[in-house]
C-alpha cells in the first residue's frame, strides 16, 4: 500500500493525478435523482470509444481505392480472422451511436439541461452531433456500395443548389466531376482522422464544461444552493465514484447486451443498418431505384424533400434541412420557461414537446419510404408523403419558433426545494 | 436451439417492418426453405452453383478451402468442385473475359459472392423458379420476378419449359405450386429432367448455399451470440447486485 | 451518506471482485477477436500455400529459385564432388552438426537434406534478411580465396555459407540458413512448405 502511494505521490508531484480523480470521480457530487435518461452521456461515451477502436482495426484492412474499397469490405468479412465481427460492431456502433445520442438530446429537452449555466454544454453537444452526422456522412461512402456512392452523390449536390458558387463548391468538395476515387480517398481522410479528432476535443469541451456547473437532473433544481454547512457537499449530491459508476456499468451490460443482440443476430437490422443495395457495388451508370440515406438521417432528408424548388433553385430546401437541425443552437435564449424539468412544465410545453417528437419520429419515418408510397393527396397531384412530410415539417419549426411564446405563457407548477 | 429460433424471428419480424418490399416491386415471394446448418443441402448447392452458374458468374470473394465450412474436405473440394490445375486457396473466379460477356449478354453477369445479401433468398428463390418462355425476348425467356432479365434460363433442361398463363385461369388448379400466387400464372408446359418438386427442392439447395456464400460467418455469428448474451446475462446480475449493495448509503 | 474511507463490507468485496472478475474475462474475451484480426488473412494464408516444384530439369551442378511465403527457395542439385566437400568443411563450418533447430528433424544431417543430392533452403541470409549469392564454383575464380569448396555470400555484410547452407565461423550471420519444410511428392516433384507431418 506504501509503495502504491509512494508512485502515486511522485506523478502528483508532476501531474494531477489525483486532483483529477477527484475533481471528475469521487468528488464530483451528481444529483442522486438520475433516472433512466441519464444512462445515454455514458453510454454515448462508450460507443465512442468502440468506434475508435473497431475503426482502428478496420483501417489495417481496408482500401480507400475506389478499385479495390468494395473488395476490401468483402475481405475484412471474409478472408481477415475475426475481420466479420469488427466489421459488424462498426457498422452497429453507427446506428447506435445516433440512437444514443438522440435519446441524451431527449433527455435535455426534457429536464431543460440546455438552460443557463448550460448553454455551452449544449453547444459543444450540438457541435458534437453536427461532427457525428459528417462522421457518418464520409463513413457511408467508404464501404463504396450502391447506397454509398449515390447517397454521396446526392448529399454534395445539395451543395451544388448554393446560390452562385455551388457548382464549384460542389466539384471542390469531391475533387472530381462525379462522385470518384479522389472523393473517396479524401472522405477517408476525414472520416478516420479530421473528425474523430475534433470529435475527442469536442468531447472533452462537453464534461470539462458540464464539470464546471454541476450536472442537471430530472427536477431540473441546483443541488448546489443546499450544502451541508460542515462538508460543503450538496445535500442532494452523491460522489460520482463509486454510485454512478457501479450504475453505469449496469447500464453498459444491458446496452451491450442490446448491441450484442444487434451485431450476432441482426447486423442488418432489417436493411436499416446495412442497407440491402450496398451490396452492389458502386455503378456510376446505374441509380438504385429507390435511395434513401441512412434511418438517422431520414428526418432531415424528409424535410429536403418536403420543399417544392422556387425559383428553379433546390436551395430553399437546403436551407430548410439546414435550419432543421442548427436550429437546437438557440434553445437556450428561445426558452423563457421559468422552471427546467418537465415535471413541473405547463402544458403547452408538455404539448409543444410531444408534438416535436412525434413530427421528428414521423418525418424520419417518411424519410426512409419513396414518396409516392401513400399515393396522392385526394383531389391533388400532390403524393400524399409530401403533404404529410410538409405538415410535420411546420410542426418541427412551430416547437422552436413558438417557444419564446408558449413558454413564457405556460402555466407551471412550483419547483421543490430538493430533489425528489 | 428453438429458443433462440424463436427470439431470432421475433427480433427480425420487429426489424423487418417497412422497407423489404424494396427489392421487389410487388411480386410476391416465395420463401426460401434456408437452413445454415444442413451441410448436404449447403454441399448440393455449391455443387450446382459451380456446376451451372460459374459458367458466368464468377463469386470473386469466396475462397475455394472456404468449402471446408460445409463439411468437406481439401481433397473432395479439389475433385468435385474444382477445375484441375486450380489451386485450393484461390477465389471462385472464372475465366470469360469482362468484354466478352458484355458483348454475349450485353452486360456483365454480376459477381454472385453476396448477391443474396443484395437480392434475399426469398426473391432469389422465386426468381430461379419463374422463368417462362417468352419469343419477343431476345433469349427466348422471361421472368416474373425479374421482368426482362438479360440472363436466359440456364436451368431449363431441368425445369422444362413454363409458360404464361392468360389471367382468367381458375386459381388453385396450377401444375407448378411456386408460382401459385404470382398474380398471372405461370404453367409448366414441358417437364424437364427433374420433377417440380425435385427443381424446388434443387433451387432451395442453391439459395441455400448462396446466402452461406453471402456470408460464411453466419452460423457462427449466431452460436457466439448466444454465448455473449449468456454471458452479459451473468455479467448483469453481477452488476445489479453491485450497484443495489452500493446504493444502500443513498437510499 | 457514509463516505467511502469506512471499511468495506464482506459482500461489498465479493461483489466488486465478482463483477471486477467478470469484467476482465468480458475485456479479454472483446480483445481476442482485434489480436487475431492481425494474424495471417486467408489471402495472406493462400498466398503462402505449399509450392509444387518439377525439379526433374535441374542438372547436377544447377540451382533453381522459387517463391514460397514471399522468401527466395533455392533448389540445387548437387555434383558427388560437391558433397563430398561437405566433410571437408567441418572444421570451417559453426555448426557442423547443424544442432540449432533451423531444419526439419529430416533434414539434420550432414548435406541438411532429404535427399543429399538436392538441397532446398531459404535463400536468406539469418544475419539481416539480405538473399547470399551463389558462388558454387570452387577454387580461385570465385575470388573468395584458393581453399573456397563452393557456396553462399552474402552480399551485405560478407557473411558465407557452404553448399550445405552452413555458416563459417567468426562471421556476422550467426547461424546456418533455414531448410524449409518439404517432401518429395514424386522422384521429380516435390511441395515445400508441407511435410508427411502436416507442417
Amino acid at each position: 500500500m506504501a509503495k502504491t502511494n509512494a508512485v502515486v505521490d511522485w506523478i502528483d508531484a508532476r501531474f494531477p493525478l489525483t486532483s483529477n480523480y477527484k475533481t471528475h470521480l469521487s468528488e464530483y457530487y451528481a444529483p442522486k435523482n438520475f433516472n433512466f435518461w441519464y444512462y445515454f452521456g455514458s453510454l454515448a461515451m462508450l460507443v465512442l470509444v468502440i468506434q475508435i477502436l473497431s475503426g482502428i482495426f478496420l483501417t489495417m484492412h481496408y482500401k480507400a481505392d475506389a478499385a479495390q474499397a468494395f473488395a476490401s469490405v468483402e475481405y475484412i468479412m471474409r478472408d481477415v480472422p475475426w475481420g466479420w465481427l469488427v466489421r459488424y460492431i462498426h457498422s452497429t456502433g453507427a446506428s447506435m451511436f445516433f440512437i444514443v445520442v438522440y435519446l441524451h438530446m431527449m433527455r435535455g429537452l426534457m429536464y431543460g439541461s440546455y438552460r443557463k449555466p448550460r448553454e455551452l454544454i449544449w453547444i459543444f453537444g450540438m457541435l458534437i452531433y453536427l461532427c457525428l452526422m459528417a462522421e457518418a456522412f464520409f463513413g457511408y461512402l467508404l464501404p463504396w456500395g450502391q447506397m454509398s456512392y449515390w447517397g454521396a452523390q446526392v448529399i454534395v449536390n445539395l451543395f451544388a443548389a448554393v446560390p452562385f458558387v455551388g457548382e464549384e463548391l460542389s466539384v471542390w468538395i469531391r475533387g472530381d466531376y462525379v462522385v470518384s476515387d479522389a472523393t473517396l480517398n479524401r472522405f477517408f481522410a476525414f472520416h478516420v482522422i479530421a473528425i474523430p479528432m475534433v470529435l475527442l476535443g469536442l468531447v472533452a469541451a462537453h464534461i470539462i464544461a458540464l464539470h464546471e456547473v454541476g450536472s442537471n437532473n430530472p427536477d431540473g433544481i441546483d443541488i448546489k444552493k443546499k450544502k451541508d454547512p460542515k462538508t460543503g457537499i450538496p445535500l442532494d449530491g452523491i460522489a460520482f465514484h463509486p454510485y454512478y459508476t457501479v450504475k453505469d456499468i449496469v447500464g453498459v451490460v444491458v446496452f451491450l447486451m442490446v448491441f450484442s443482440t444487434i451485431v450476432f443476430f441482426l447486423p442488418e437490422m432489417g436493411g436499416y443498418f446495412l442497407e440491402y443495395n450496398n451490396f452492389n457495388p458502386a455503378d456510376p451508370m446505374k441509380t438504385p431505384p429507390h435511395i434513401a440515406p441512412v434511418w438517422y438521417f431520414t428526418p432531415y432528408y424528409a424535410m429536403l424533400r418536403a420543399v417544392p424548388s422556387m425559383l428553379s433553385s433546390q436551395f430553399p430546401g437546403v436551407v430548410v434541412m439546414g435550419a432543421g437541425v442548427l436550429v437546437f443552437f438557440a434553445m437556450p435564449w428561445i426558452d423563457r420557461g421559468r422552471v427546467k424539468s418537465i415535471r413541473y412544465r405547463g402544458p403547452y410545453y408538455k404539448f409543444a414537446l410531444a408534438t416535436f417528437v412525434v413530427s421528428f419520429v414521423a418525418l424520419g419515418w417518411l424519410g426512409v419510404q419513396p414518396t409516392d408510397f401513400l399515393g396522392k393527396f385526394p383531389g391533388s397531384s400532390v403524393e400524399m408523403a409530401t403533404v404529410l412530410a410538409r405538415i410535420f415539417t411546420v410542426v418541427y419549426f412551430a416547437f422552436f419558433v413558438l417557444m419564446p411564446w408558449y413558454t413564457a405563457i405556460d402555466r407551471e407548477l412550483p419547483e421543490p426545494e430538493r430533489v425528489t | 436451439m428453438t429458443v433462440m429460433h424463436h427470439c431470432k424471428k421475433l427480433l427480425a419480424a420487429l426489424a423487418l417492418l417497412p422497407s423489404m418490399v424494396l427489392a421487389s416491386d410487388h411480386v410476391l415471394l416465395d420463401e426460401a426453405p434456408l437452413d445454415g446448418h444442413d451441410v448436404v443441402s449447403l454441399q448440393r448447392g455449391a455443387r450446382t452453383f459451380v456446376n451451372y452458374c460459374m459458367g458466368c458468374h464468377s463469386a470473386a470473394y469466396m475462397r475455394y478451402n472456404r468449402l471446408t465450412d460445409l463439411g468437406l474436405s481439401e481433397q473432395q473440394i479439389k475433385e468435385n468442385l474444382m477445375l484441375a490445375g486450380d489451386k485450393i486457396g484461390e477465389p471462385m473466379t472464372i475465366a470469360m473475359k469482362r468484354a466478352d460477356a458484355s458483348k454475349w449478354f450485353g452486360a456483365q453477369p454480376p459477381d454472385l459472392s453476396v448477391v443474396a445479401r443484395s437480392r434475399g433468398a426469398d426473391w432469389l428463390y422465386t426468381y430461379l423458379r419463374t422463368y417462362y418462355r417468352d419469343e419477343s425476348r431476345p433469349t427466348g425467356w422471361n421472368n416474373v420476378a425479374y421482368p426482362n432479365v438479360g440472363m436466359p434460363h440456364v436451368l431449363w433442361e431441368l425445369q422444362g419449359e413454363q409458360v404464361m398463363q392468360a389471367v382468367e385461369h381458375k386459381e388453385g388448379e396450377g401444375e407448378e405450386p411456386g408460382a401459385a400466387h404470382a398474380a398471372p400464372k405461370l404453367v409448366l408446359e414441358r417437364q424437364g429432367a427433374l420433377n417440380p418438386k425435385q427443381y424446388d427442392a434443387m433451387v432451395g439447395d442453391l439459395v441455400n448455399y448462396l446466402v452461406y456464400m453471402g456470408e460464411p460467418a453466419r452460423t457462427t455469428r449466431s452460436q457466439l451470440g448466444i454465448i455473449v448474451l449468456l454471458f452479459l446475462g451473468v455479467a448483469f446480475v453481477f452488476a445489479y447486485l453491485l450497484k443495489k449493495e452500493f446504493w444502500k448509503d443513498v437510499h | 451518506m457514509s463516505q467511502s474511507k469506512a471499511p468495506v463490507s464482506g459482500s461489498r468485496r465479493t461483489l466488486l471482485i465478482a463483477t471486477g472478475a467478470l469484467g476482465a474475462v468480458g475485456a479479454v474475451a472483446v480483445a481476442a477477436p482485434f489480436v487475431l484480426s492481425m494474424t495471417p488473412s486467408a489471402r495472406a494464408r493462400a498466398a503462402g500455400a505449399p509450392v509444387e516444384v518439377d525439379i526433374s530439369k535441374v542438372e547436377p551442378g544447377m540451382m533453381i529459385t522459387v517463391e514460397w511465403r514471399g522468401r527466395p527457395v533455392w533448389i540445387i542439385h548437387r555434383t558427388q564432388e560437391m558433397l563430398d566437400a561437405l566433410p571437408k568443411m567441418d572444421e570451417r563450418v559453426a555448426d557442423p552438426q547443424s544442432n540449432q533447430p533451423l531444419q526439419p528433424e529430416y533434414a539434420k544431417n550432414e548435406s541438411r537434406a532429404l535427399k543429399p543430392e538436392y538441397l532446398v533452403i531459404v535463400g536468406i541470409c539469418s544475419h539481416l534478411g539480405c538473399s547470399p549469392s551463389e558462388k558454387m564454383k570452387a577454387g580461385p575464380d570465385s575470388g573468395l580465396g584458393d581453399d573456397w569448396l563452393g557456396g553462399f555470400l552474402c552480399p551485405c555484410h560478407g557473411s558465407k555459407f557452404d553448399l550445405a547452407g552452413r555458416v563459417f565461423k567468426g562471421m556476422p550471420a550467426p547461424v546456418n540458413l533455414t531448410i524449409p519444410p518439404y517432401k518429395y511428392l514424386t522422384d521429380t516433384r516435390l511441395i515445400i512448405g508441407e511435410d508427411t507431418k502436416g507442417a
